[in-house]
Parts: structure tokens; C-alpha cells; sequence
């Protein structure tokens, strides 16, 4: 004879302010004991309105708003943004500039996938260590944009045609030191979690999302490909010199939370040996067109343009209205972030409450490019 | 390299199934009748030579006289990419359009935000509500014509507690 114990619904309202919802994110999940049986995520904690505010501003100016969207891939954003500049006002790219912010969009990739990675361990339970190994990392790619920029977390780094400065000459050495020492560093990580039992105990299974169901919701990006669909823009729409350098692209096919964390590991090797790539091509020159050719104060013809790369977390595009002034008329942002939410909901309701953060965690979000 | 496609070509293919929806073509984009939109959609959609699968943007602009809502399409098994774009024409109160939710998930959270912040209303949507933005919020920020600070200064009279924080206490399940 069983019993049966009879639960009642309990909606309970986790976050905004969470240290596991990765920002101010706010959960209204209902629980039925311990398994989750609606969720509705509410947004706009973090909103400041970036899309408005780069109405106001020159085309130059606007790359420290792309900053603060997913601050911890400024690179990358500077990159997708001063991809759809060139394009709206046709400007070419000089080599060495590409070179360097290819470069640096890729270390900043390892840096987004270590965070990614190392929060997610932090969500799983363990406290601390674990997180502490994928930031010391992290720290020296900060350490190297400092050499580059001056700046660790808000580069803006580039500027239409490629760069605003040369890399300083100890930044080579710097650099080929770390790469030396990351890959040794991913095994450890490899070694200490990828066959950790507790994670994989946890992971396996949990949140699983079709590529049918990702597709249908626009979710790109290594969501993507850990369910085993090859579609990555810099290989599919290479963009700057991605063309000129080889790499693979780790697939899964599981579409669980451990191949996305899987997935995610595999990329930084990849980084590793594009920017390998990159070092090997690169030759001196100007790193930014002259400035007759490209002014600062940048007036794009009348017209229109999207560009899209592939950002850590999926595909971040910038739709660039021009009404020939010196600002943008329209700058809307296809975030990879919230569009990577729109099947939360899917993801969590049958899970349990210990998993939910892990799930959430997972799909890699950064409230910053969220809210905007 | 993906292809993107032409506006003539495109607007051509489209014509072929579904005559006289297209507005205008330049470039590489292709200008469709807001009504014809979820039909359009579905074409590119399911059509054999289109085969949108993803759908990568929605957005709108604001050209005061009218809104232009934008589509970015991705076919992952063609490698294509397309760009439709659509004009409402019903004034600046009541901008309308038929959603796309039903034929692509992914339009869920981005028409809500075009409706938070551009204020067009997307016929269909199955949560048409305010997503970056408080419900009450006056007016529709990313619009030219939004006064910047007056307007988005609530009024003392309209402020209030979020409903759903009140809800809960009323139900004993708040702290």
C-alpha cells in the first residue's frame, strides 16, 4: 500500500538580487515539492536603456556602450559592433587592426568560457576552489587586455578599421606564456571535473533541449552546438579573417547540461589555436586606417546594416540605422543572452529545485546584455 | 560564406506563391504588407528553396511618419540569409502587426521588447506584455518623439508596489 503525500503549490520568487541568478534576474517559479512545475522569468533589473542612449552619441562613443553590455565579452561586442559600423559606412579594415581584434575577441572568448564554466561548478556546490582556478586564468587575459588598452573589463578597444592602438612589444612574449600555460591549465580542469563523478551525476540528462526546439527559438552559439548542430559564424559567415585560419568545432550531442559545459571547454583549445593562427599571420603595418579616410567624428551614408559574429554565448548582431548624421539613428542589439532564455521555461519545469540554478547557470547569461 | 539574398529575386520567389505582397525591393531587402506577413513568413519558413529555419532578429524603427518592423532570416541548411522588413501604417497609437510567434519560437521575447520599447502591437502574441519596462510605464521609450526625462518621471499618484509581491503576502507565502 503506498501513501501518498499530498503536496501543495508553493510560488516562491527567487531573485532579483541572488548570487546564483548571475546578475539581478528574477524567477517566479512554482514548486510542487521539490520539482518545478512553472516558471516565469521577469526581466529588467539591469535595464539602462543602451539602445537609447546610442542615439545620442557619435558612432566612436557608442563602442563603451557595447561595453557594458556582456561585460565579460567586451571584445567581442566591440567586434560585432565595429563590424556593422564598416558596413554601414563601408569602411575598410586595416589588416593588422583585424589581426589584433581577432586576437583579442579570442582571448576574451576564454575568458567568457571560463567564467561560464567556473560559475557553473559554483552553482553545482562547489564552493569556491573550483571557480578560483577558471579566475586565476581569466585574470591574466585581463592582465594582457591592460597591455593592450589600459583597460581589464570595458576595453573598448577597437574603432572602425580596426584598433586604436598597436600591441606594446611585451605583450607578445606575455601572451605566448599564457598560451603555453593554458592548455596544461584546461586539462587540470578537464582532469579535476569532466570525470568527476558528482558532475556527472548531476549534469547528465538534466535540461535537455532538442535542436529542433533551439532552433524553432532562435538559440545559438555553443547551446547550439551541444546538441549537435554545426552552426557556428565563423566558420558558416566567416567575418574579419576567420577564413584564413583553421580550427574544429566541438560538437555534443546530448543537448544536456554536461555537454554544454562540455562544449564549452573544448572551444578554448580551439581559441588557443586560433590565436596561434593569428600570431603567425600578423604583419606589421597601420593597425587603423588614416584618418582622412576614417575620420573620428564618422558620418555613415543614408541606409542600413546588420552584422552578426559569434559571440561565447551565440550569435550578437547589430541592426545600425544611419540617417547620414554623426550618431546612430536606430542601434538595436540581437542579444544572445535573452534570446537564449526564451525556452527557460522548457528547460526547468520538471527538474528540481537543486538543478534549477545548475540548468540556469548553464545556458551562460550575462544580465548586462539581458536587460541592456 | 552565406548567401545573402537578393530583394528582387526574393520578392520574386515570394510572387510566385503568394502574388502582390511585396511592397518594395532594394538592395537586399523586400518590403511586405503588414497583413500578409504571417503568410509571407510561413512561406520562407516551409517554402523548399527558403527554408528559414532561424529566425534571428526582430526589431522596429522609428521613422515617424511610420514604424518599419525588420526580420533577419537564417537558413542553417541553405546558408542564406534574408532580410524582410514591413510597414504599419495606422498611426502612432495603434502601430499593428501580426506576430510570428506561432511559426518561430524566438519571436517570443524580442516582439515583447519591440512592444515594451517601440510600442507596436504584435496581433497574436500569447504574452503581450511589457518585458524591460514596468506595466504603467508611460509611453514607449525608443520612439523619437519620447521626451527623455518629463515622461519618464512617474507621477506620485500612479506609483504603486508591483502587483505580484502583493499577490503573494495577500496569499501567506510572502516573508
Amino acid at each position: 500500500m503506498t501513501t501518498q503525500v499530498r503536496t501543495e503549490p508553493i510560488t516562491v520568487n527567487l531573485g532579483p538580487q541572488h548570487p546564483s541568478t548571475h546578475g539581478v534576474f528574477r524567477m517566479r517559479v512554482t514548486f510542487d515539492g521539490e520539482e518545478i512545475i512553472d516558471v516565469e522569468p521577469i526581466f529588467g533589473y539591469l535595464h539602462r536603456g543602451s539602445e537609447k542612449l546610442a542615439e545620442e552619441r557619435t558612432y566612436v562613443q557608442v563602442v563603451t556602450l557595447t561595453d557594458r553590455m556582456d561585460y565579460v565579452g567586451s571584445m567581442l561586442n566591440n567586434q560585432a559592433y565595429m563590424l556593422a559600423v564598416e558596413k554601414l559606412a563601408g569602411v575598410e579594415p586595416a589588416p593588422r587592426g583585424v589581426w589584433l581584434r581577432m586576437i583579442a575577441s579570442e582571448l576574451q572568448r576564454i575568458a567568457s568560457h571560463l567564467v561560464a564554466v567556473g560559475f557553473l561548478i559554483q552553482d553545482l556546490g562547489a564552493w569556491g576552489t573550483p571557480l578560483i582556478y577558471t579566475m586565476r586564468e581569466r585574470e591574466k587575459i585581463l592582465d594582457l587586455f591592460e597591455m593592450l588598452c589600459g583597460a581589464r573589463i570595458t576595453n573598448s578597444y577597437l574603432r572602425p578599421g580596426g584598433v586604436f592602438m598597436d600591441a606594446p612589444e611585451e605583450f607578445w612574449p606575455a601572451m605566448n606564456e599564457l598560451l603555453d600555460e593554458l592548455p596544461p591549465r584546461i586539462d587540470d580542469l578537464d582532469d579535476l571535473l569532466t570525470d568527476n563523478d558528482i558532475i556527472f551525476s548531476r549534469t547528465k540528462g538534466v535540461s535537455i533541449l532538442t535542436p529542433e526546439q533551439m532552433i524553432d527559438a532562435s538559440i545559438t552559439g555553443p547551446m547550439l552546438r551541444a546538441a549537435g548542430v554545426d552552426w557556428d559564424l565563423r566558420h558558416r559567415d566567416p567575418y574579419d579573417y576567420y577564413d584564413q585560419v583553421s580550427f574544429d568545432r566541438p560538437l555534443h550531442t546530448a543537448g544536456d547540461n554536461f555537454a554544454r559545459y562540455w562544449v564549452r571547454v573544448q572551444e578554448m583549445r580551439e581559441s588557443i589555436k586560433i590565436i596561434r593562427q593569428c600570431e603567425k599571420l600578423i604583419e606589421p603595418g597601420p593597425v587603423r586606417p588614416e584618418h582622412d579616410d576614417v575620420p573620428w567624428l564618422l558620418r555613415p551614408p543614408i541606409g542600413d546594416a546588420y552584422a552578426a559574429i559569434e559571440h561565447s554565448k551565440g550569435e550578437l548582431g547589430f541592426y545600425l540605422v544611419s540617417d547620414g548624421s554623426i550618431s546612430p539613428y536606430r542601434c538595436h542589439v540581437r542579444a544572445p543572452s535573452l534570446i537564449n532564455l526564451t525556452l527557460l521555461r522548457d528547460m526547468l519545469v520538471g527538474e528540481l529545485l537543486a538543478d534549477m540554478f545548475v540548468s540556469f547557470g548553464s545556458v551562460d547569461i550575462n544580465m548586462g546584455e539581458v536587460d541592456r | 560564406m552565406s548567401k545573402a539574398w537578393d530583394g528582387a529575386k526574393l520578392a520574386e520567389s515570394i510572387h510566385e506563391s503568394i502574388p502582390g505582397v511585396v511592397v518594395d525591393t532594394s538592395g537586399t531587402d523586400i518590403w511586405i504588407d503588414p497583413d500578409s506577413v504571417p503568410d509571407v513568413m510561413r512561406l520562407l519558413r516551409d517554402g523548399d528553396e527558403f527554408r528559414f529555419q532561424l529566425l534571428s532578429s526582430v526589431t522596429a524603427v522609428d521613422y515617424i511618419s511610420y514604424f518599419e518592423v525588420v526580420y533577419h532570416l537564417t537558413s542553417l541548411t541553405r546558408n542564406a540569409t534574408a532580410v524582410v522588413k514591413s510597414k504599419t501604417g495606422l498611426g502612432r497609437d495603434e502601430a499593428r502587426i501580426p506576430s510570428v510567434v506561432d511559426l518561430w519560437r524566438g519571436a517570443d521575447l524580442q516582439e515583447r521588447e519591440v512592444w515594451d520599447l517601440m510600442g507596436i502591437i504584435f496581433e497574436g502574441h500569447p504574452n503581450h506584455k511589457r518585458i524591460m519596462l514596468w506595466e504603467g510605464f508611460p509611453g514607449h521609450p525608443l520612439r523619437k518623439d519620447f521626451a527623455t526625462y518629463e515622461q519618464s518621471i512617474v507621477p506620485e499618484a500612479d506609483r504603486r508596489v508591483p502587483t505580484v509581491v502583493s499577490d503573494e503576502i495577500e496569499n501567506g507565502q510572502g516573508s
